[in-house]
C-alpha cells in the first residue's frame, strides 16, 4: 500500500509521516509537491502538519487551492483514505472535506504538550483497529486548534458520530481542564460521513515510538493498513 | 473597465469566543479606558481591481470573501467602500 504525504511550501512534518509509511508500517511513502496534478498511485493520502504558506490570511485557507488538493478530492470522493493532521487539519476543513473550522487557541497561546484523547468513534479507516473509548496520548502543537462549528452543524456532527477525538483527562473524562484549546465539546478529530476522511489536531506521526514518549499514534497508521488490505 | 480600490472588514462572527478580542478589552481596561466593552480583532484588506462599475467592483470582491477572504465558519465581512482610482 502507497502513502501519499503532500508537501506545501511550509509544510514540516510530512518526513515524519513519510517515516510513519516507510519505517514504522514497512509500505512505500513518497512526498507529492503540492503543484503536482499526479498522486502518483498512492492508495493513502496524508495532508501533514506545519504552517503551510505562512498561515497566509488563515491557517489552510491558501492551501486548499494548491493544484494537488483537486486530486485529492477526487481520491477522497472515491472513497480513499485520507488523513489530516494538525495543519493538514485546518487545510481539510478549508476545503470543505471535513466539517468546522479551527480557530485561535482560546488562551491565545501556542501549544506544545502530550495530550490524551478518547476515541469516540471506530467506524473510519483511521481508527478501525481502536475500541470506543480508548485513550491514546499524543503530543499537540498548534496556536490555531479549538474546534469551532456553527450550532446546526455541531449537532449533526454529534447526532452522526462524526467526532473522532475528544480531548479527555486521564480518567477519560472530557472536562474542562482537559480541553486545552477551547474547542467545542472537546473536540479533537471529526471525520466525514463515510469515514474514509479523518482530521485531528494531535500529531500521531510523532507518536510512534516510546523513546519519543508515546507509541500511542501507530493504531491509525496500521488500521489505515489493515483496512485497505481487507 | 476601470480601476477601484476596495475596502473590506473581516472580523469573527459574532457570539463566537474571540479571545484576542477579549485580551485587548483586558488591557484597554487596565489602561483605565473602562467604557470599553467588547473589542473584536479581524483583518481589513485593499483590492485593486478592474471593474465596470463601482457595483461591479463590490460583487466581484463579495464573492472573493465568500470564495477565500472570509471562513464562512467562523467570520463575517462588510464592504467597507470602493473608491475609483
Amino acid at each position: 500500500m502507497k502513502f501519499g504525504i503532500v508537501s506545501f511550501p511550509g509544510s514540516n512534518c510530512d518526513d515524519d509521516a513519510v517515516f510513519a509509511a516507510t519505517e514504522t508500517l514497512g509500505q512505500p511513502g513518497v512526498k507529492l509537491w503540492h503543484k503536482s496534478h499526479d498522486l502518483e498511485g498512492c492508495d493513502v493520502i496524508v495532508l501533514p502538519g506545519g504552517f503551510s504558506y505562512g498561515d497566509y490570511l488563515r491557517a489552510g485557507a491558501i492551501a486548499r487551492f494548491s493544484p494537488i488538493m483537486r486530486e485529492v478530492a477526487v481520491h477522497a470522493n472515491r472513497g480513499g483514505p485520507v488523513i489530516g493532521i494538525c495543519n493538514g487539519f485546518q487545510i481539510a476543513c478549508e476545503a470543505g472535506m471535513l466539517p468546522g473550522a479551527l480557530m485561535r487557541n482560546a488562551g491565545l497561546q501556542f501549544l506544545s504538550m502530550p495530550v490524551t484523547i478518547r476515541v469516540e468513534n471506530t467506524d473510519t479507516r483511521w481508527t478501525a483497529l481502536c475500541h470506543e473509548g480508548q485513550r491514546l496520548t499524543m503530543p499537540i502543537a498548534h496556536g490555531e486548534g479549538r474546534y469551532t462549528v456553527d450550532a446546526a452543524t455541531l449537532e449533526r456532527v454529534e447526532g452522526e458520530g462524526l467526532v473522532v477525538f475528544r480531548y479527555v483527562d486521564a480518567k477519560g473524562e472530557p472536562t474542562e481542564a482537559a480541553n486545552v484549546n477551547g474547542s467545542l465539546d472537546n473536540i479533537a478529530g471529526v471525520r466525514n460521513a463515510s469515514g474514509n476522511v479523518v482530521g485531528l489536531m494531535p500529531h500521531p506521526e510523532r507518536a510512534l515510538d516510546p523513546l519519543l514518549g508515546s507509541a500511542d499514534g501507530r493504531v491509525l497508521f496500521e488500521s489505515v493498513l489493515a483496512a485497505v488490505h481487507a | 473597465m476601470k480601476s477601484f480600490r476596495v475596502s473590506v472588514h473581516i472580523v469573527p462572527r459574532k457570539g463566537l469566543l474571540d479571545p484576542q478580542g477579549k485580551a485587548v478589552a483586558d488591557a484597554l481596561h487596565t489602561l483605565g479606558f473602562g467604557a470599553v466593552g467588547d473589542v473584536h480583532v479581524g483583518r481589513h484588506l485593499v483590492i485593486e481591481t478592474a471593474a465596470a462599475d463601482a457595483a461591479a467592483a463590490e460583487t466581484s470582491v463579495r464573492e472573493m470573501c465568500a470564495r477565500l477572504l472570509a471562513n464562512p465558519v467562523t467570520e463575517d465581512y462588510e464592504i467597507a467602500g470602493v473608491i475609483a482610482v
